[in-house]
Formats: structure tokens, sequence, C-alpha cells
């Protein structure tokens, strides 16, 4: 769990959200390296990048490397800023291919309009976390000796009790409370 | 004079405006000398409570001077008097009030017919607070026009300060009035949802209406370190299991009295209740998200009491009526019968027994005041309860 400090809107606060973000990018990573890996014939394909399939299954191994590093650390900071540079990678290496002859510009185009997405999402993820702390920070302002009373409360336990006029609307009478009184 | 207006959503500011007048034989006029915004403001803030015009004035926790006083009020203040102003107007002559449930006076309310459509018959009129409960100017301002100011009033002594009389005019009995509700035991366990200032004043009163335990449940950690200090376990919903805790601290029975310190605009950790209710509030589909009240009613132990001082608006889903009817929970709840409390209180407060300011976090001008009703909802900077110095 992250937690949010003075860089962020709710300083103090467990971000769950960004959390959550991070081990789906973490999931992400695998089923995206597992695809590169054992599926990197038929991607080179589509992409017309017939011949390359030994680079994309090495992007594979890395993909799923990043991946168990997001969920198996206990910081995942560092591995999606690792995602962040393996998508940069991923857009240049895709960018290679617009020039040249490849028959197959079109699904190019699509490729890196799907890795673009992805890398804003890694960006955003990998800096909210880079502002958050793993733990929670100490409250901004010390109210611990807020009591507004003269003593310490088990002091002042019942301390209104016969000073004080309860009116009988707000009395449970004895034979219909609840519990037995010691 | 300078108020602060309201004009629509989250919107407010520090308007000129023209200074109020007595209207009435039994108004009077007083000069502020210290008001606070209230959790029941930022409701009308983010808009939730219906029945809000652009130019109202904001402001129901007021005290002042008296400086003009209507001749039919003046067998009861004269100038120069210290007074707190309830939040309720009250005229102190119908049934309720004569019974002493002046938050539903009869005569205060002068739209009663829109409050009668909303809600059957109507209730009290209140300062600042939505033309459903009369449309009345409110306090946050330089001076305060009081109706039916022969009752509508507070004397308070010379001796204290403002700081530590201001909070008679709502939070204080609010808070009292919810643990009153309790009709507390020796042995009781008394759960507070919410730490903001009417659930801290909750707290105070639980501990000395003689509750053996009182927890409090909130997610600001400085409200939760304020909760502490005045005697409450506490448990953080975003970081732990309410139902769990409570149920670990009652060994396994459930807390024997609930209060809702926290009203319509309760949040909740990713829990599929939630999202239905933020979807549902969304389309306006519902208006209020109850979330506290479930978890009250879920939690509670059967035969137990829910006290209410949580402000609700309008219309609430999914509300597990079943479990409540089942274990035979008592409900009590509504505004606060102000008046019915502040003697004793005022009494407490001269005694020693409890001083409300130190609730207070953040003290500043009327200029200020919309950049801290900011502050405030949003819980920047350590807010939790901020008075106004006009
Ligand atoms: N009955 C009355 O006469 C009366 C008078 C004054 C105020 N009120 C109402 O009392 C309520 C509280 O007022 P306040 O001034 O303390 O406001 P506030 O907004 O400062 O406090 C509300 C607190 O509830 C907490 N909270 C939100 N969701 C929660 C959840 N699910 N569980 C536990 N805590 C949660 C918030 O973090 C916040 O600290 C408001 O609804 C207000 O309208 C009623
Ligand atoms: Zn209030
Ligand atoms: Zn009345």
């Amino acid at each position: 769990m992250r937690f949010e400090t003075e860089r962020t809107r709710r300083r103090g606060h467990p971000d769950s959200a960004t959390d959550a973000l991070a081990r789906g990018l973490g999931w992400f990573s695998i089923g995206l390296g597992l695809t590169e890996l054992f599926g990197a014939r038929s991607l080179t394909r589509a992409l017309g990048m017939e011949g390359q399939e030994t680079l994309v299954r090495a992007y594979g191994v890395r993909e799923i490397a990043t991946g168990i590093g997001i969920l198996a650390s206990e910081d995942p900071t560092p591995w999606i800023w690792g995602r962040v540079a393996g998508d940069a990678l991923d857009l240049a290496t895709l960018a290679t291919q617009l020039k040249g002859g490849n028959r197959e510009r079109e699904n190019i185009g699509i490729a890196i309009g799907a890795v673009a997405g992805v890398t804003a999402l890694d960006i955003l993820c990998a800096q909210t976390l880079s502002q958050e702390s793993a733990t929670p920070l100490a409250p901004s302002r010390d109210y611990s000796d807020r009591s507004g009373l003269p003593r310490s409360p088990d002091a002042m336990r019942g301390a209104a009790l016969g000073s004080v006029h309860i009116p009988d609307d707000y009395k449970t009478p004895e034979s219909l409370r609840p519990y037995p009184l010691h | 004079m300078k108020a602060l207006v309201w004009h629509g959503t989250k919107d407010i500011r520090c308007d000129e405006v023209p200074d109020p007048q007595i209207e009435q034989p039994r108004d009077a006029i007083i000069k502020v000398t210290s008001c606070a915004i209230c959790g029941s403001d930022l409701h009308l803030y983010d808009h939730f409570m219906p029945g809000m015009q652009n130019g109202d004035i904001l402001g129901h926790e007021s005290m002042g001077e008296v400086v003009e006083v209507g001749p039919e009020a003046k067998h009861a203040l004269k100038v120069g008097d210290r007074v707190v102003i309830p939040f309720t107007i009250i005229c102190g002559q119908c049934e309720q009030c004569k019974r002493g449930n002046f938050s539903v006076c009869e005569r205060t309310n002068r739209n009663k017919d829109i409050a009668a459509k909303a809600f059957g018959h109507t209730t009290a009129g209140l300062f600042g607070y939505t033309h459903l409960t009369g449309g009345y100017a409110g306090g946050q301002a330089e001076y305060l026009r009081v109706p039916y100011a022969d009752a509508t009033h507070i004397k308070v002594p010379k001796t204290l300060t403002d700081e530590q009389l201001l909070f008679l005019s709502d939070i204080f009995p609010t808070g009292w009035q919810a643990a009153v509700q309790c009709d507390i035991q020796p042995d009781d366990t008394v759960a507070i949802w919410g730490a903001g200032p009417v659930g801290q004043m909750a707290i105070r009163s639980a501990i000395l209406l003689g509750a053996k335990q009182v927890i409090c449940i909130d997610r600001v950690p400085e409200r939760l370190d304020m909760a502490r200090a005045g005697g409450a376990i506490t448990i953080n919903f975003e970081t732990e299991s309410v139902i769990e805790r409570l149920n670990e601290l009652t060994r396994g029975r459930g807390p024997e009295k609930c209060i809702d310190c926290v009203g319509l605009e309760a949040h909740a950790t990713a829990t599929l209740d939630a999202m239905y209710d933020r979807a549902k509030q969304a389309v306006a589909l519902e208006t209020d998200r109850p979330h506290v009240l479930r978890e009250m009613i879920y939690v509670c132990r059967p035969g137990g009491v829910l006290s209410i001082p949580g402000v609700y608006g309008g219309l609430l889903d999914k509300i597990p009526f079943g479990a409540s009817m089942n274990k035979g929970l008592t409900w009590r709840m509504g505004q606060t019968h102000v008046n019915r409390w502040t003697g004793d209180l005022l009494r407490l407060i001269e005694e020693g027994k409890i001083d409300p300011s130190f609730v207070i976090t953040h003290t500043v001008g009327l200029e200020q005041g919309p950049d801290m009703y900011k502050v405030f909802r949003d819980k920047q900077d350590g807010c939790i309860k901020v008075v106004i110095k006009p």
C-alpha cells in the first residue's frame, strides 16, 4: 500500500487506486510478454516484421520480468518506471517500421496507438507512485493534546452525570432495557 | 455589510449586501463577533441539499452583541446583551416548543408549505439553510437579524471567551443530544462514525455521560488523533475493516449504541454499495449516500440504539431495514433541539468540565471565508473547525 503525501491531494491517506493500477499493469506486462514469447511468429506476420521473432521474444522476456517485478516487489515504483522505458523502446522499434516498404503500415499505426495509450497510463502511475510514500506520514498537525477535558478522559468518565438533567423522553424505562445492568 | 453568500455549487463569495433591518416586532439585530462553518454548510457548498437560491447568506453558528431590539422582544433582550444564537429559530410558544422539541417548532418556518410538501409537515425555520427551512439569512456576516429573538437566543456571561461559547449554537448540543439519545448505560460501547466537529463533541459527551468504551471511525489521521485525545479508540475505515474491528472490540456482540456523525455525504472505500450510491446520486435517482447507516444497522447489537445527528436530505436506497426490524433497533434522530440542552451545557463549560474550543483549528476573517470552505471540505492543512471573525 502506498500513502499520499504533500505532493498529492489527500495527504496521509492510503492510495489503493494507484496500487490497483500498478498491479493491473503488472498483470498486463505478463500477459503481453507471454503473447510476445509464444506468439512471436503471428505477431511479426501481422506487423510485417517477419524475421524479427528473436527480438520480439526478447521483448516478451523483458515484459514478463517487469510484470513479476511489479507484482512481487514491496515498492513497484522503479518497475513501473521500467515499463515506461520499455514502452519507449517498443515505440522506437515500431516507428522504424513506419519508414521503408513495410506492407502492414496500417497495423503498425494501430500498434503505436495502443502502446502510446498504455504508455500514458504507465507514466501517470509511475509519477503518482513517485510522489507517494511507503508508510503513512505523521499528521500535518498534532492534535493529540486536544482533549477539551480538564483531566484524562478516564478521570472524566461520567463527570456530567448528576449535574445535568436527562429529560424523561430520552430515558428508556428500566423495564424496557434490553441488557441487564450490574 | 459583508457576508458569505451562496451563488451555486461550490461558489461562495464574500459580498457586500444590505444591512439587516428589524422586520417583525419580535426581531433583534446582533453584531456578529464570531461565527463558524459547519459540516451542514458543506452539504450546501456541495449542493446536495435542495432548496438553495443564488444570493442566500450562509451561516447558522453565530454569536455576538445585541445592537437593536424590536418592541416585542424587549422583555427578553436589551441592547448590549451578549448572546449565542441557536441554529434553530424557535417561537417558544407552540406545542412543540413547549415540549422542548424546538427543531420542529410549528411557527418559525415561513415556507411551511414547501416544507410540508417535502416532509409531510413543517419543521422549524433555520438560519442560512435552504428555503425548505424558511430561507432566513444566515450569520456568516457582520450583522444578523434574529427572528423571534425573545426566544431564539442563549444569554451568555462575559467572563468566558467567544471560542468557549460559540459552539453552544450547534455542534456542542448536537454532539450532546446524539449521546443523550443513546441513553448511555455504564456498560455501553458507543461507536461514533465521523470525527468531524460533531463527532468530536459526541465523543466528549459520551465520556461525560459515562460510556464504558467509546469508539470513533474516520479516515483523516489528525481527526483520529483528536478523537483519541478525547478518550476514543479509533478505527481508520480506509485501512481497517470497520465491522470486524467493532465486533472484536465488543467481544463479538457489536456496540450497543451507534451514532452517525457523518450524514449524507459518507465516503466509502471501493465497496459495491458505495459505487452504487455514487452512480445513483449522479443521475439523481438517489439524493443521499447512506453507507454509514447501513454499517450501523448491520453491526449494532440487537436491542441497541442508532442515534443520527448526521443530516439527510431526501431519499435513501438499500437500507437493510429487515436487519433493523428483526434486531429491534431503536432509531433516534433529528435536528438538534438546541435550547433544550444549552442551560446544562453552559454550566458544564462554566464549571470547567469541558472547553469546546479544543476543536478550533483555524480562525480567519470573513474575506477568507470562501477559501476556508474549500480547506474545511477537503480537510487540508489539518482543518477541523473554522471560526470566522467578521
Ligand atoms: N442534527 C443536527 O442538528 C446537526 C447539527 C450540526 C451538524 N450536523 C451534521 O452532522 C454531520 C457532521 O458534521 P461535521 O461538522 O462534523 O462535518 P464534517 O464534514 O467535518 O465531518 C464528517 C466526518 O465524517 C467522516 N466520514 C466520511 N465518511 C465516513 C465513513 N464512511 N465512516 C466514518 N466517517 C466518515 C469524514 O472524514 C469527516 O471527518 C453533518 O452531516 C452535519 O450536517 C447535524
Ligand atoms: Zn451546523
Ligand atoms: Zn415553536
